[in-house]
């Protein structure tokens, strides 16, 4: 089914409170991100690092990244090539940084009965979540457009060299 | 016309702005008058992203670094970042206290903050520096690096969720057990990222120290700040710390105005509040000390930000004092700070620690932040002072920690079980008599 060709990540779902020593264990953190996000959630989920593939959709409850501000946390999950985490609810510090880092992060109102493994496509432009099949995509909610602008460059890196550059252009032309 | 009552948190942000006036729920973009970064997620990451930006800081002035997560240096991957650390400090011409005590703790005695300040901290519990009155949130390294590029942070003009305690706390009951209640409460979420906000009689009457705690903790409640409308005793603890008044402005308005609107107002009796832990894996696992099980522990650590503070220190030696830790389990204690440890020493408080058969930890996050040689190993159970016992993070993923007051910390270690230490407290009352 062509539909189906498109859907290149797969579910993989959490609970509640995930927390930022879960995503980047402490005694990890001297090393660089390869060898942190190789321990990425293994509390929760041993396999984690190991199975999940570039495209792939973390799917949680509430409050997903609370805890430390350390944000190894969402580079851990940027660097496994995860297309982004959708949540019902995000903790702030862990949201900021993820947006920071380009690692797209949504709220949604509800989690349906997405399930685990289940092939999607996280579908930025649309803020939504396709299904296989019948199912009907799940709505996302949509980011404010700060955020959005900083997504779109990539991240706050980026952006402010894009910002940068504008102002320098803007001073040389004076 | 008169202008619409506001919170304590509109009237900094607002400020920090440059606006009249702001509403809950709009994005602003805010001066940043001040910035903190320790070792962990400071030089050794911002540096390359200035370096790629191109740009070097917004005012260095404004900036103070602090070492606290690799104190003491003591492996080799550890000592080099500390290295870096101190080479960046000297080369970008920053305040840099290294290794005199954990960030949170050394930023204010250092006479740092001041009253309705908008400042961000590399750290998730920066709330702290809403105890004297001023906005203090957390943010990553990529966002602390943009801070330091342009000395400018957005931020959504968050609601005030007032908490307020009536009444006064009981002899044994003290700041943590409020915020372990509150965690058990309103959940880990509770805070909705917005600015939580304590007050009431209750609040007014905790020295500046415990004040801290509550707002250190506000991280636990998911809050972005944790605020303290600034006070006499704010003032007296500043101006003791050199900060100069005068730099103030109109501190006494800062201060939420009746009438304001609130997102959530919560009332307690302090009155009601009995000593609190919280079970693994949670600090929302709470309840009163005396409804948990006496569970045996392995290690008592009296450490961190929120529980090894001078004033935590005391609380402890109220207990130490004449006993001694119960055979079997170890006693740590991590001083938050080396100028809190050595007025401690003065007072004969490190003294009873030690005759007590206390262990003493570097002036640092240590274990807490599951950093330093005493992690806890497989299976351990420990009762801690700290803020945070999610799994694995004070050591092994089978280690088991419950959290309490540095006084329940003190009574556990010597009864070598979970204690309420109120029934200590008593018995040297009455020895006294």
């Amino acid at each position: 089914m062509s539909a189906d060709k498109s859907l290149s990540g797969r579910v993989f779902l959490f609970g509640d409170d995930i927390d930022t020593d879960q995503l980047a264990p402490g005694q990890y953190m001297k090393g660089g991100i390869a060898a942190l996000a190789a321990h990425c959630l293994e509390g929760v989920r041993p396999d984690f690092a190991a199975s999940v593939a570039p495209g792939d959709v973390v799917v949680a409850g509430r409050n997903f990244g609370m805890g430390s501000s350390r944000e190894q946390a969402a580079e851990a999950l940027k660097h496994l090539g995860v297309a982004g985490v959708v949540a019902l609810s995000f903790a702030g510090i862990f949201y900021r940084n993820a947006i920071n880092l380009g690692l797209p992060v949504l709220t949604a109102p509800s989690l349906a009965d997405l399930t685990e493994g289940e092939r999607v496509h996280l579908d930025l432009d649309n803020g939504r979540i396709e299904r296989a099949g019948e199912k009907p995509a799940l709505p996302l909610d949509p980011l404010p457009d700060n955020l959005k602008a900083l997504l779109a460059d990539g991240g706050l890196v980026p952006h402010l060299k894009k910002r940068f550059a504008q102002e320098r252009q803007k001073e040389q032309g004076r | 016309m008169t202008a619409s009552p506001t919170t304590l948190a509109q009237k900094i942000v607002a400020r920090a702005a440059g606006r009249p006036s702001v509403a809950p729920g709009e994005i602003v973009t805010a001066r940043v008058d001040l910035a903190m970064i320790h070792d962990s997620g400071g030089p050794r990451r911002v540096e390359p992203i200035l370096q790629d930006l191109g740009v070097g800081l917004f005012d260095a002035n404004k900036v103070v670094l602090i070492s606290d997560h690799f104190v003491p240096g003591d492996t080799d991957e550890g000592a080099r970042i500390l290295e870096l650390t101190r080479q960046w400090a000297a080369q970008r011409k920053v305040a840099f206290h290294d290794g005199e005590g954990i960030c949170h703790v050394v930023l204010p005695e250092r006479g740092h903050l001041a009253p309705g300040m908008l400042v961000v901290g590399g750290d998730s519990h920066s709330p702290t520096g809403g105890a004297f009155g001023a906005y203090m949130f957390g943010v990553g390294a990529t966002e602390m690096a943009g801070v330091l590029a342009t000395g400018e942070i957005w931020l959504k003009v968050p609601e005030t969720i007032l908490i307020e305690w009536r009444g006064r706390l009981s002899d044994g009951v003290t700041a943590k057990d409020i915020m372990l209640a509150l965690c058990g409460r309103l959940g880990m979420d509770g805070g909705k990222y917005q600015a939580v906000e304590y007050a009431g009689e209750a609040i007014a009457a905790l020295s500046m120290q415990e004040r801290m705690t509550l707002s250190n903790m506000a991280a636990e409640l998911g809050g972005q700040a944790g605020l303290i409308a600034p006070d006499g005793v704010t003032a007296a603890f500043l101006q003791d710390a050199g900060s100069d008044p005068a730099g103030w402005g109109d501190w006494q308005s800062l201060r939420t105005d009746p009438g304001a609107k609130l997102l959530e107002h919560h009332i307690f009796e302090a009155g009601d509040l009995a000593p609190q832990v919280a079970a693994p894996h949670s600090p929302a696992n709470s309840g009163p000390v005396g409804d948990a099980p006496a569970t045996p522990v392995d290690v008592a650590y009296l450490g961190a930000c929120t529980g090894a503070k001078y004033q935590d220190l005391a609380n402890a030696a109220r207990i130490l004092k004449g006993r001694r830790v119960a055979s079997g389990v170890e006693l740590l204690v991590a001083p938050a700070s080396r100028r809190d440890q050595d007025r401690a020493a003065r007072d004969g408080i490190m003294a009873v620690l030690e005759e007590a058969g206390a262990k003493l930890l570097p002036n640092a996050c240590g274990i807490c932040a599951g950093y330093g040689t005493a992690r806890l190993g497989e299976d351990v159970t420990c009762i801690s002072s700290t803020a945070r016992n999610f799994k694995g993070r004070m050591g092994a993923a089978s280690s088991k920690v419950w959290l309490g007051s540095p006084l329940t910390v003190a009574a556990s270690a010597v009864a070598g079980r979970i204690t309420d230490p109120r029934l200590m407290l008593a018995e040297h009352a009455g020895g006294a008599a």
